[in-house]
């Protein structure tokens, strides 16, 4: 019963914010929501998620706290490592024929993604020629990434990944250490365009070549990943690409049929032309 | 140390694995037969990098299916799914699978809590959990959701363990869970699932 009902207040809160603040999880993956929720509700003090919803209805800067538990910041520089050779290797050749190029990270949330992705157009040397769009629903993690400052304990693992993805320098050549931190090179953002966009609310984006979508539609439920999909292909240039997280694929998608597996155990489909 | 009831209608069982897993899951899944009606759902703390060889190892050697499972998933009688490495594994009401990348609980990604504490809340008195083997103390809170939900909890004898340290945590977090030794969980699971 008391189980029942905080089923319910997860519901009515989730409600709650996309009227008052149009940020919208309801259809996000319930079980871990509702795990999160909790978990906040505890954290933040609250005795129950009612209480919680009350206070962020009346108080806008609740909003930001509850967000931090509401979206999962958890990233690491060329994550699965096998994508981003997957990408150089197969990928990037293709986009080489373009003279000029437009690359949308999607849910990039801390930054990590971004940065990889920005030293891997320079290692192979199209990044001069590439606009990367990198969205969010999340402003903290935005500033996050925009600042592209990491804790100097990350830098190792970032490293290992970074060789094992068939990195062509070193990636300290794009960083400085000071005080603990890992502080990354101007000139990886020079071409990045950070902004808030929203794959439930948000319309299209125009004609990018790749898109770089990660762990963000495994929190979505089937009709809400339709949707992302969807958003997706019709913001891809012809024969654009698109790439997944490790676990995540257009298998159950209505738009599957507009998309061709290019490197299928990467999750890399393209664009397919009718 | 009494069986628990085994009157009660069950949906599923969820597994979770540490430090000795292999030959704990050999000595167990293996013994049920091909007709085994439950899902069931494993987490063991493999390395991030490492991907699932279990599956692949345990499919070899038992009746039912055994895969690795999939996000969205819908969950199928008799079938053994594991959590993949570095991602958490959790039951929606609806009775399909989830994934995530939610940071490690326990420091472990899969975590057995979250596994165990989202089937408490899905299945609910229907449950049958169980924590084996291991040095951490990764599924004691999701053996105790479990049984406060009015699921049936059980704990690998700590003396019968290759790691006590897990089965024992689990005991002192849920002290009215029963303990069994590897064979007796062997059969106890057998005759869950003829019914
Ligand atoms: C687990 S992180 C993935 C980070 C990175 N892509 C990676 O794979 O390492 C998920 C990100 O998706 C963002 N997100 C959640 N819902 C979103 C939505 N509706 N639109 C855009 N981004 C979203 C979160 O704020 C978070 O930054």
């Amino acid at each position: 019963m008391a189980e029942a009902v905080e089923d319910l207040e997860i519901q009515l809160l989730l409600e709650a914010l996309f009227q008052r603040y149009h940020y919208d999880f309801r259809h996000y993956a319930r079980a871990s929501i509702k795990r999160r929720l909790i978990q906040a509700r505890i954290q933040l003090g609250f005795s129950t998620i009612s209480s919680m919803q009350d206070r962020v209805l009346h108080d806008p800067a609740m909003l930001p706290r509850l967000l931090d538990y509401l979206t999962v910041q958890v990233s690491e520089m060329f994550r699965d490592p096998s994508y981003f050779r997957a990408l150089r290797e197969k990928v990037l050749p293709h986009l080489s024929t373009y003279p000029s190029l437009k690359v949308w990270i999607a849910g990039s949330s801390t930054g990590e993604e971004v940065y990889s992705l920005a030293i891997l157009f320079k290692e192979e040397g199209l990044y001069d020629r590439t606009i990367f769009y990198a969205t969010d629903i999340n402003p903290e993690a935005l500033a996050a990434a925009q600042a592209g400052v990491y804790a100097l304990d990350r830098i190792r693992k970032f490293t290992e990944n970074h060789q094992k993805s068939g990195g062509r320098s070193s990636l300290s050549d794009y960083y400085t250490a000071a005080y603990g931190r890992a502080v990354f090179d101007k000139s990886l953002k020079e071409n990045v365009v950070f902004s808030d966009h929203s794959l439930v609310t948000d319309a299209v984006f125009a004609e990018m070549h790749l898109i770089s979508c990660r762990n963000v539609m495994i929190y979505f439920d089937r009709p809400l990943q339709d949707r992302a999909i969807g958003l997706f292909r019709d913001s891809l240039a012809r024969k654009g690409f698109l790439g997944l997280g490790s676990k995540e694929s257009l298998r159950f998608s209505s738009h599957a049929k507009g998309f061709s597996e290019f490197v299928g155990g990467e999750k890399i489909y393209q664009r397919r032309e009718a | 140390m009494t069986a628990p009831s085994p009157s009660r209608p069950h949906t599923a069982v969820v597994i979770g694995a540490s430090a000795g897993a292999v030959q704990a899951l050999l000595a167990t899944l293996p013994a049920l037969p091909a007709d085994f009606s439950l899902p069931i759902l494993v987490v063991v703390h493999v390395p991030p990098d490492r991907d699932n060889a279990l599956a692949s190892l345990l499919q070899a050697k038992c009746a039912l299916t055994v895969k690795e499972a999939e996000d969205k998933e819908p969950i199928a009688a008799g079938t053994i799914y594991f959590a993949p490495a570095d991602y958490h594994l959790l039951v929606e009401a609806g009775g399909t699978l989830a994934l995530s990348t939610d940071e490690p609980v326990n420091y472990s990604r899969p975590s057995i809590d979250v596994l165990l504490e989202s089937a408490a809340d899905a299945y609910g008195d229907g449950l049958v959990g169980l924590v084996l083997t291991g040095a951490n103390h990764d599924g004691a809170a999701g053996l105790k959701a479990i049984h406060d939900a009015g699921g049936i909890a059980i704990v690998q004898d700590p003396t019968d363990a290759y790691a006590a340290v897990m089965p024992q945590a689990a005991l002192d977090a849920c002290p009215a869970a029963t303990t069994m030794n590897l064979d007796a969980i062997a059969s106890y699971l057998s005759s869950l699932g003829s019914a």
